[in-house]
């Protein structure tokens, strides 16, 4: 199959989504995760690898908590980091999205990592860079945000080692999210026997089945014995239409609760990508309570995109 | 051609206990490099019943071929379990060949701290070397044809043997 992220070596070239990625590959960035996890615990919090590389942070949709993730994860590799805000920038004055490409790799651009509303942006992008240029997907429309699915499975792997034992439970608006997709693909690649998917028929996208996990519509059903819960955002800002009665509706049926939790594993564990609504589909009884990863899966998540800067700069 | 003959490395390990023996305190530190260094470090420690927990380290991120060799596939997670500064540390490999792997090792080290001192402890230097390094604590020198390596194999009873493989 010809994976566009890979090169004729079958190394990581670009990381543009998971899906299609060999396992050996999500193993591997895991594995040099872990290695990374240290580093960002001692006296000088930095490795030389991309010393003099010039990592572009394109994000063409708001982000905080990626942009700054990205952000620190390329200055411990002693890379140089360059921020764009792209709502200011020549974007709004009518350039198209393969010009500004062009303009900064001849500012010498080695690495972009990029955010974009459109499906298939960073896919975009990465066609038509130089061969010694990466690109990193940071999250593309619905489509995938590959580092934020991979970062997920890095904490359940860090919390409950063998994912073939497992049963996760992926929460609430399944339909817009790209962080459901690309956790389900990590999931069904690592082998994970038991995935599934909780939401209202109209947060669910059709034929969801076919990715390889099981659609529940009824939360305390779907929630039986799981080890990991996994709660998304309800994402209003993308939705066209009346999908939901109210939140308040969605937190009476899907809101993560003490008592909800309590029909998972006692040992489960609780995510959230990021960021959360209290009281929408997470209470804060559980956001804070001792089953949550949620912060841990931020710090991790500086570790994963380390690995997985640190292998395409090696690419 | 005639195979060189390898010394025992088992014997050669008992010569640098009894080099190390002397100059050892309670405050001595020991790192060992992945993966024959840390096996070695390992054996060393125990036996010289050094009492600051044993560091290991894998330079992998301080590599000087990163820009062509990429990223080494597995790469085991650095332990220094203690504090680096003012520390006499023994930094043990199993073979010194160009010095790279020794600089790369140093550079880390520095990266958690400032050492008072640190000595290098090997078990074979094969000579071919590129940076201005030795071994304050060697084992033997072995003489080794450029096309291969020269590596520290571990046996499940943990005896060590020293080895020839070739190069990839």
């Amino acid at each position: 199959m010809n994976n566009p992220q890979l090169n004729a070596n079958g190394e990581l070239q670009h990381l543009l989504t998971i899906e299609g990625l060999p396992a050996e590959i999500i193993q591997h960035i895991l594995d040099t995760a872990h290695s990374f996890v240290g580093v960002t615990e001692r006296e000088v919090k930095k490795v030389p690898l991309l010393r003099g590389k010039s990592v572009f942070n394109l994000f063409f949709e708001s982000s905080t908590r990626t942009r700054t993730t990205f952000e620190i994860a390329a200055k411990r590799l002693s890379a140089d980091v360059i921020n764009l805000a792209i709502a200011t920038s020549s974007q709004t004055k009518g350039e198209t999205l393969l010009d500004t490409v062009d303009n900064l790799s001849a500012m010498h651009a080695d690495m972009f990592v990029v955010r974009h509303a459109s499906s298939g942006a960073p896919w975009l992008i990465a066609r038509h860079v130089a061969p010694h240029v990466h690109v990193i997907n940071a999250g593309d429309g619905r489509h995938a945000h590959p580092t934020q699915g991979l970062l997920d499975a890095y904490t359940i792997r860090h919390y409950k080692k063998d994912f073939r034992q497992l049963a996760v439970a992926i929460v609430g608006d399944i339909l817009h999210s790209r962080v459901a997709r690309s956790l389900i693909h990590a999931l069904t690649t690592l082998g994970t026997p038991d995935v599934r998917v909780i939401g209202p028929q109209t947060l669910l996208p059709t034929g969801v089945e076919r990715l390889g996990v099981r659609a529940f519509n009824d939360m305390r059903e779907g929630l039986r014995d799981v080890d990991v819960i996994v709660m998304l955002r309800l994402q209003s800002e993308r939705m066209r239409g009346p999908l939901l009665p109210s939140a308040q509706e969605f937190f009476k049926y899907y809101g993560l609760t003490t008592e909800k939790l309590a029909l998972a594993k006692p040992d489960a564990i609780v995510m959230h990508p990021g960021p959360m609504n209290r009281g929408v589909e997470i209470d804060s009884s559980v956001a804070d309570g001792k089953q949550s990863v949620i912060l841990p899966q931020v710090t991790f998540g500086i570790a994963v995109r380390m690995a997985v800067m640190s292998i395409l700069g090696g690419t | 051609m005639v195979k060189p003959a390898l010394p025992d490395a088992e014997l050669l390990v008992n010569e640098l206990v009894a080099r190390l023996r002397p100059v050892i305190d309670d405050r001595t530190a020991m790192i060992g490099i992945h993966t024959g260094g840390a096996w070695l470090a390992q054996r060393l420690h125990r036996v010289l019943g050094l009492t600051v927990p044993l560091g290991t380290i894998d330079i992998s991120f301080y590599r000087d071929d990163y820009a062509q060799a990429g990223l080494h596939p597995r790469i085991k997670p650095s332990q220094i379990p203690f504090d680096v500064d003012g520390r006499h540390i023994l930094l043990v490999d199993d073979v010194l060949y160009t010095g790279r792997t020794v600089r790369g090792a140093l550079n880390e080290i520095f990266d958690y701290g400032r050492p008072a001192a640190v000595s290098l402890v090997v078990l074979a230097d094969r000579g071919g070397r590129e940076l201005p390094i030795c071994a304050q604590y060697l084992g033997a020198t072995v003489s080794v044809p450029e096309d291969r390596m020269l590596v520290l194999a571990r046996s499940d009873g943990d005896v060590f043997t020293l080895c020839l493989e070739s190069n990839e």
